[in-house]
């Protein structure tokens, strides 16, 4: 049943509210994504804590009205600064009666959602679908969910003749409507998504939008506020993958050498738009080991480059990794995990290719591998990597994941500064002298002859080589050459501090993250402290070197668990014994490192962790009440 | 501006490149294998052309062929197996000022490469690549290679290989957007030389294959190869390479070919009359990727920071 409109302004009431989830879920293809990032954008924009992350099918085109061809987005909004997708949805628009399951199934919603569906299916030719409606409709209000049949496609038609072309932007009006968005804002970022298409798209998109929000304005009865962050700091929004793109581009790299992967790829579509505008080129390869080739090459010729790919690709960049070592070359790789093994999960989260990136190359590979917790870290990890990879003359890895790739938050405008971009070229001729790998017997650090200078020549290997780059295989020198390159991590980790705890400095329970994660950790740490629970945790932005004083950390607390999304057995599944028992993966390295009996909270199952299930850990781990 | 070029006058003066200036380490490649006689020829090369040692970089991959920068006094990278192409085109790419070769094998380029050597013709870098096709593997021990005539005996194939070779110039021309196609041998001096040079000087990818003589693995056709010129035919035309007077007597047969046709170049490649020395193919006018590479290098801090902070306007709150 539609809601009858009425005009009285008191129709409506207003709640102001501190935070809400909202999904848009639709068949591929209908634009609930771009609806769904316009929205947070706009909210982010007036000032509210935003994160989103988008709900994707697996398939390229899967079939319409299905649950396997659910499409969508998660915008969470707060009064405060967001920092995870968060727990069960407060309010879900959805396009057809079918997709809703997949987030019933999964546990998305609870009672009290409110949910807002396109009416259409019920007045639809075929009686199958009409009926297929009108028992889905029963079973979300037998389910508790506040039901809202929303007539938009018949509203559109109003407008445009296609309402595939359009209605995205008639739900954001409602939207806009229902969370009293700014409107002129609405606007100006409806023109900004459009900004390649024609005016007529452009104008037939903007009319949608106010058509959308006018039709609730008349018909709905609710209205939510959400107060936002009073802040006279410069804001922007983007989402991790951007924040790469930014990263690059500020760090002053010029070459960033790629093969197309999800969900990796969309920082290059971003960097390519404009980095032809600062010096820079995206070099599209021929494939993932001609993607890391051709910037090894850029790297010896002086031009410290990025790669950025995920789990398949990275896999296929193995053996350049390892010359990359061996020959000291400084290199940023971007990793954009997701599920794996194999091609896996390609558009969900997971953060499986620590151990790969640590070891997954033949031979002692060290390496400097950070990982970036939030949007802004995205950014500046970049910057960082850069120096640190031509300061150590090494590759240093970015752990991102799908989950900051797609996840949308504010952050303080960075104030670009030129000490961030690389320098020229040094073409000074070589020091008389010098050896290409004269390594810092303390620090294993040498200085790198690139070509053009003069004197530096020099033939760079990835065989076993002496200080002067010649070929050797004598025990001696293999020794002292991998310690050399070893050292280097020693070097680098003196400049290391302690991770910081959230919470009190000692306790029952430390909670141990790296990554996206760290906001859900957070949040359900601050949710346990509240009811009493003595657990605090850290979140590790240095994977290789680890940064230090970890041991004592561990030592204070009762229990350490790590929080991963990675692969874990559970203890009580047959089978498993203390002894056989695989831990995750940062579990895995902090035992060793730490010879602490570290356990873990981990799980495969392509979303992001939600606070709630990690308040629930920390309820049972301390056999606290509910 | 005067000033300018007057100093780099003086820079040249003051420099003059011998062929020690180039030469490095003793090459370790079996006596009578056709490596050295490449190696004397591009020191030759760097002499005449007197490319600065030190803007002048040698990237191999791996095999036999592919130990040749240890033996040049220039940069070098001697890297992975089948990836040289990648590295040169990165080395390039931002680097107008060097001068890139790429040393490669018959197993480096046309199988574990055989990907990368496609692109590397399509993208046409200027970079000089000589292919040093001996049709076996000679690092390893004796291997089928992808360019061993069918029936070649070797430790992969005992009782004869199975399949028909790769002919690395027929696949050349058949790519899109190749620029320069040449075939030489390694022991007629005069010929390798001629066809380096010419290569070198070709702004594009010039690609060059030198059929070589293993006499270690396949010492019959190292034999076969020098002593039957009968199965040689010079290709010849002004706008080709054209080497000395003396090489040009050694050949007992000739041909006239208009390196401008490219579909006249496919069917000499392709016929199996004779083998065909020379310039099949040049298109000075091919896109070049390496131009686009360098179109906009050199930007200040100022123009950066700009280029970044318009970019970051789009994203602001």
């Amino acid at each position: 049943m539609e809601k009858t409109a009425r005009t009285a302004p008191e129709r409506i009431q207003k709640q102001t509210i501190r935070q809400h989830i909202v999904e848009i879920v639709s068949d591929s293809g209908e634009g609930a994504q771009k609806a769904g990032q316009s929205f947070g954008a706009i909210s982010a924009k007036m000032g509210n804590g935003v994160w989103t992350v988008e709900i994707i099918p697996a398939d390229i085109q899967p079939p319409a009205r299905t649950k396997e061809g659910t499409s969508g987005i998660r915008i969470r909004l707060g009064a405060e600064k967001i920092t995870n997708s968060g727990d069960e949805v407060d309010l879900i628009v959805a396009l057809n009666e079918i997709v809703p399951y997949t987030r019933i199934e999964r546990n998305e919603l609870q009672e009290g959602t409110i949910m807002l569906i396109e009416s259409k299916w019920a007045r639809h030719d075929s009686q199958d679908i009409r009926s297929s409606y009108a028992n889905a409709i029963d079973d979300f209000n037998r389910l508790g969910y506040k039901v809202y049949e929303i007539p938009m496609e018949e509203e559109c038609l109003k407008f445009v003749s296609d309402p595939k072309k359009g209605k995205n932007m008639w739900v954001l009006g409602m939207l806009c409507f229902i969370y009293d968005r700014d409107m002129a804002r609405a606007e100006a970022q409806v023109r900004h998504t459009f900004r390649t298409k024609n005016q007529k798209v452009i104008d037939n998109n903007l009319e949608l939008l106010r058509a959308g929000y006018a039709w609730s304005e008349e018909n709905l009865d609710f209205q939510f506020t959400i107060p936002a962050i009073a802040t006279d700091e410069e804001l922007v929004v983007m989402n991790g993958n951007e924040a790469l793109s930014f990263g690059i581009s500020a760090a002053g790299i010029e070459v960033c050498s790629m093969y197309p992967i999800t969900p990796a790829t969309s920082t290059t579509h971003h960097l390519a738009e404009y980095m032809d505008n600062l010096g820079g080129i995206v070099h599209q390869a021929e494939d993932e080991i001609a993607a890391i080739g051709f910037a090894i090459g850029a790297a010896y010729a002086g031009k410290t480059p990025v790669t950025i790919t995920s789990g398949p690709g990275l896999a296929l960049k193995t053996e350049f990794i390892g010359l990359a070592v061996m020959a000291e070359l400084p290199l940023v790789i971007i990793d954009v995990q997701r599920g794996g093994p194999s091609t896996g999960l390609p558009t969900k989260v997971e953060q499986s290719d620590l151990l790969a990136v640590l070891y997954g190359q033949p031979g002692d590979t060290p390496k400097i591998v950070l990982a970036p917790a939030t949007i802004e870290e995205c950014f500046q990890f970049v910057i960082l990597a850069r120096k640190i990879a031509e300061a150590f003359r090494i590759p240093v890895f970015i752990l991102s994941d799908a989950n900051l790739a797609t996840g949308v938050q504010p952050f303080p405008r960075p104030k670009l500064q030129a000490e961030w971009l690389a320098g020229p070229i040094d073409q000074s001729p070589w020091p008389s002298g010098l050896k290409p790998y004269q390594w810092d017997s303390q620090t294993g650090i040498s200085k790198r002859p690139i070509p053009g200078q003069e004197g530096g020549m020099y033939t760079l290997t990835g065989l076993a080589h002496t200080p002067e780059a010649k070929v050797a295989y004598t025990p001696e020198n293999n020794q002292q050459s991998s310690a050399m390159r070893s050292r280097k991590l020693a070097a680098f980790g003196r400049s290391l501090k302690p991770p910081a705890v959230y919470g009190d400095e000692s306790g029952e329970l430390l909670l141990v993250g790296w990554g996206s994660t760290r906001g859900a950790i957070e949040e359900a740490v601050d949710q346990a402290r509240a009811k009493g629970a003595k657990v605090s945790a850290i979140h590790l932005h240095f994977l290789s070197p680890m940064e230090p004083g970890l041991k004592e950390i561990f030592s204070r607390f009762e229990h350490v668990i790590t929080v991963e999304i990675n692969y874990s057995d559970d203890p009580n599944d047959p089978l498993i014994t203390s002894e056989n028992r695989r831990y995750s993966q940062l579990a895995w390295l902090l035992r060793a490192h730490t010879l602490t009996d570290v356990d873990c909270f981990s799980n495969v199952h392509g979303h992001p962790l939600r606070p709630k299930k990690i308040l629930e850990m920390i309820t049972r781990v301390l056999n606290l009440e509910n | 501006m005067s000033s300018l070029i007057s100093e780099f006058h003086l820079d040249l003066e003051d420099k003059h490149f011998e062929a020690c200036d180039y030469q490095k380490g003793q090459a370790r490649w079996c006596p009578g294998c056709g490596d050295h006689a490449v190696l004397a020829a591009v020191q030759k090369l760097c002499v005449e052309e007197q490319l600065p040692p030190e803007k002048t970089v040698f990237v191999s991959g791996i095999g036999c062929s592919s130990r040749f920068p240890h033996y040049m006094d220039t940069y070098g990278f001697h890297g992975l197996h089948g990836r040289a192409f990648p590295v040169a085109s990165g080395v390039k790419f931002r680097r107008p000022d060097l001068h890139v070769f790429v040393v490669t094998g018959d197993g480096d380029c046309c199988s574990i490469g055989a990907g990368h050597w496609i692109h590397a013709i399509r993208y046409n870098l200027d970079i000089t690549v000589l292919l040093f096709d001996n049709q076996i593997y000679g690092m390893t021990k004796k291997q089928t290679s992808p360019t061993s005539r069918m029936g070649t005996v070797s430790n992969t194939h005992p009782y004869g290989s199975v399949l028909p070779p790769i002919d690395p110039i027929q696949t050349t021309l058949g790519v899109s957007n190749a620029s320069f196609v040449a075939q030489t041998v390694d022991w007629i001096p005069g010929h390798l030389y001629a066809t380096i040079k010419a290569a070198h000087a070709h702004k594009g990818f010039s690609f060059v294959k030198i059929s070589m003589r293993c006499p270690k693995f396949l010492p019959d056709l190292a034999e076969e190869k020098t002593s039957s010129r009968d199965h040689y035919c010079l290709l010849q035309d002004p706008n080709g390479i054209v080497p000395d007077e003396a090489t040009q007597r050694i050949f007992r047969n000739a041909k006239l070919h208009d390196p401008t046709n490219i579909n006249a170049a496919r069917a000499l490649a392709q016929s199996d009359d004779f083998i065909y020395l020379g310039l099949f193919y040049r298109d000075p006018g091919a896109l070049r990727y390496d131009l686009y590479g360098a179109h906009n290098l050199g930007y200040t801090p100022e123009k950066k920071l700009a280029a970044i902070n318009a970019e970051l306007d789009r994203f602001a709150v």
